[in-house]
């Protein structure tokens, strides 16, 4: 096994260990830190399925905007804060709720019975893209492909996305905004 | 080369744990979380398919998309959680009953 399997693992073992610690933490701050360890380390991972940019926009608009966001909710709506961060250690694990534990372990196993079945009979469009030699190698030049395709055969999303993100910041900032007198 | 398999099982684990942090955890925030997790394990999918489509770029394409909309409802969320906050002094989903006053 050669090293970019090994980062791979590790990677992989950092972000669902991460998540599983996030889920039982009590403190909100914790878990919130914990967000950010597992972003990152899914970054990590779209390197490894040779989408470099996608990486890069994951850390620049997860970790810079949508983390930072949520810290500042956080402690605008937590009047508990240092009380919690203070005592800490007598409830330092959250107690999983079994009905929740049951539904997720049931579809946890869903989910991988279909992958393990997708890697035994891979679809016809796999199989046809393996066979001309289709597939990226981490030599393309994969940014500048991005661009051109988001730039002609995907426009119609990217504008439909650009309304609606431009529709969330007006509903984000209307919904904010300080009562009139009635 | 990692294999595809690899990538699918590890974004079901995210996902699951995202699905259990939606049901299990007393905090909206904490929700918020949850749905982010599920929506990285889809977004993780969409790019590891994506390496067997050279020519359209389907994949990262729309995995750019789908996380400039995961911004957007984490945008729109906070505000709705501050506002609820601001009327029921909490953050806990059982405690936001009505809809108006």
């Amino acid at each position: 096994m050669d090293i970019t399997a090994w980062v791979f693992y590790g990677f992989a073992a950092i972000a669902i260990g991460s998540a599983l610690l996030l889920v039982s933490m009590r403190n909100v701050a914790r878990s919130l830190f914990l967000f950010f360890i597992v972003l990152f380390s899914v970054a990590g991972l779209y390197v490894f399925a040779l989408a470099d940019f996608v990486a890069i926009t994951q850390i620049l608009v997860y970790v810079g905007g949508v983390l930072v966001l949520m810290l500042f909710a956080f402690m605008l709506s937590n009047k508990e804060l240092l009380n919690d961060l203070q005592m800490g250690t007598s409830h330092f694990f959250a107690l999983p709720v079994w009905q929740s534990v049951i539904l997720a372990a049931s579809f946890l196993s869903i989910l991988i019975y279909a992958s393990l079945h997708l890697g035994t009979h891979e679809p016809a469009w796999i199989l046809s893209s393996r066979e001309s030699g289709a597939i990226l190698t981490p030599t393309d030049q994969t940014v500048q492909h991005l661009g051109v395709q988001i730039m002609t055969r995907y426009l119609l999303p990217f504008e439909i996305i650009s309304v609606l993100l431009m529709m969330a910041l007006i509903g984000a900032a209307h919904l904010t905004r300080k009562e009139a007198n009635p | 080369m990692i294999p595809l398999t690899h990538f699918l099982i590890v974004g079901a684990c995210l996902f699951a744990i995202g699905l259990y942090t939606v049901m299990a955890r007393r905090n909206a925030i904490l929700v918020l979380v949850g749905i982010e997790l599920m929506i990285n394990a889809a977004i993780l999918n969409l790019v590891a398919f994506s390496r067997y489509d050279k020519t359209a770029y389907g994949g990262q394409a729309f995995a750019l998309f789908a996380i400039v909309l995961a911004a957007a409802a984490v945008a729109v969320a906070l505000a709705i959680i501050l506002n609820a906050y601001k009327f029921y002094k909490s953050v806990n989903p059982e405690d936001i009953r009505n809809l108006k006053d």
